[in-house]
């Protein structure tokens, strides 16, 4: 238990620094990789929890996917740090100060309860052989199953959105038109011309 | 012990942070789409929490729907970004007054 204890605080601090390192850092590929960091912590501190099923889904979603999505944006887009950064500080004490005070509220709320005599909530572990893989699936593909299925259309509607928007003709450009190659006849490009023949002089 | 309460403040505080850089980076198009990643991250979090609090697997179900809204959110809003830089230029979001009256 005091190991776990361990643990949970490491995978905390160095998620709490990761993600200090997405908001401060200069350069937005520096934020992509603390980001890439942070989703890790979150995937060890699931895993603490017993939610494997998520934690190997954020690492393969996330991590895997959307970051290298950010990461080829980012670097497809070749933006000028030095103009984007520029008045970054300005607004920082307040968002610092309002950043503080939400987080003594909220800090305040959670412990309230477990102030007033309440037990600490602790997790009970799974019996033996229990799998959450398992468990997840038996209640998303019956009880979620609409759910599900909608959750599929969002992710074609975000792959056809994605493509149509980024979709561009380029005028100028040379390409092959294969529709009109395989269309043509022989006729369009050979012309048989009916003449008298010569006579020799 | 570890509970509850441990992963609810740790979620707290990163999504107090993602708040806070919304507010300082809000200059750069992108950072702020990291840090509502950060965000959905946190509540995340407080789903797990709970789920494995209350022991009921539908707040595990509901991080799965989260995960898959928020990739195709990405997907989009990067895809946004790429014509708008290739239109504008630039990401900068105080120089996107193309809408005011």
């Amino acid at each position: 238990m005091l190991f776990h204890a361990v643990l949970f605080y490491l995978f905390s601090f160095v998620l709490i620094g990761a993600a200090c390192g997405v908001i401060f850092s200069k350069n937005p590929v520096h934020s992509i990789m603390f980001l890439v960091l942070a989703f890790f912590q979150s995937a060890m501190l699931w895993l603490l929890v017993e939610a494997e099923f998520l934690a190997i889904v954020l690492v393969l979603v996330y991590v895997g996917a959307v970051m290298v999505l950010f990461l080829f944006v980012v670097m497809m887009l070749d933006i000028n740090v030095e103009a984007v950064q520029r008045g970054m500080t300005r607004f920082a004490p307040v968002a610092i100060g309002v950043a503080l005070l939400m987080a003594f509220e909220l800090v305040q709320l959670i412990w309230l309860r477990s102030r007033a005599g309440a037990p600490p909530g602790g997790f009970e572990a799974y019996p033996e052989g229990y799998s959450n893989t398992k468990a997840l699936g038996s209640v998303l593909y019956t009880e979620h199953v609409y759910a599900f299925e909608i959750a599929a259309v969002v992710l074609l509607l975000a792959i056809v959105a994605a493509i149509t928007l980024t979709m561009r003709k380029r005028p100028g450009l040379k390409v092959q038109n294969i529709a009109a190659q395989v269309a043509v006849r022989a006729k369009d490009r050979l012309r048989v011309v009916k003449m008298d023949a010569e006579k020799k002089r | 012990m570890i509970g509850l309460q441990h992963y609810l403040t740790l979620s707290a505080m990163l999504f107090v942070l993602s708040i806070a850089g919304i507010v300082i980076n809000r200059r750069n198009l992108i950072l702020l789409l990291m840090c509502i990643e950060l965000m959905l991250l946190a509540v995340n979090f407080n789903f797990i929490a709970f789920s494995r609090y209350l022991g009921d697997d539908t707040g595990q179900v509901f991080v799965f729907f989260i995960l898959t809204v928020a990739a195709a959110e990405a997907a989009i809003g990067l895809a946004i970004l790429v014509v708008l830089f290739r239109n504008r230029r630039s990401i900068n979001v105080q120089e996107l007054n193309t809408m005011k009256g």
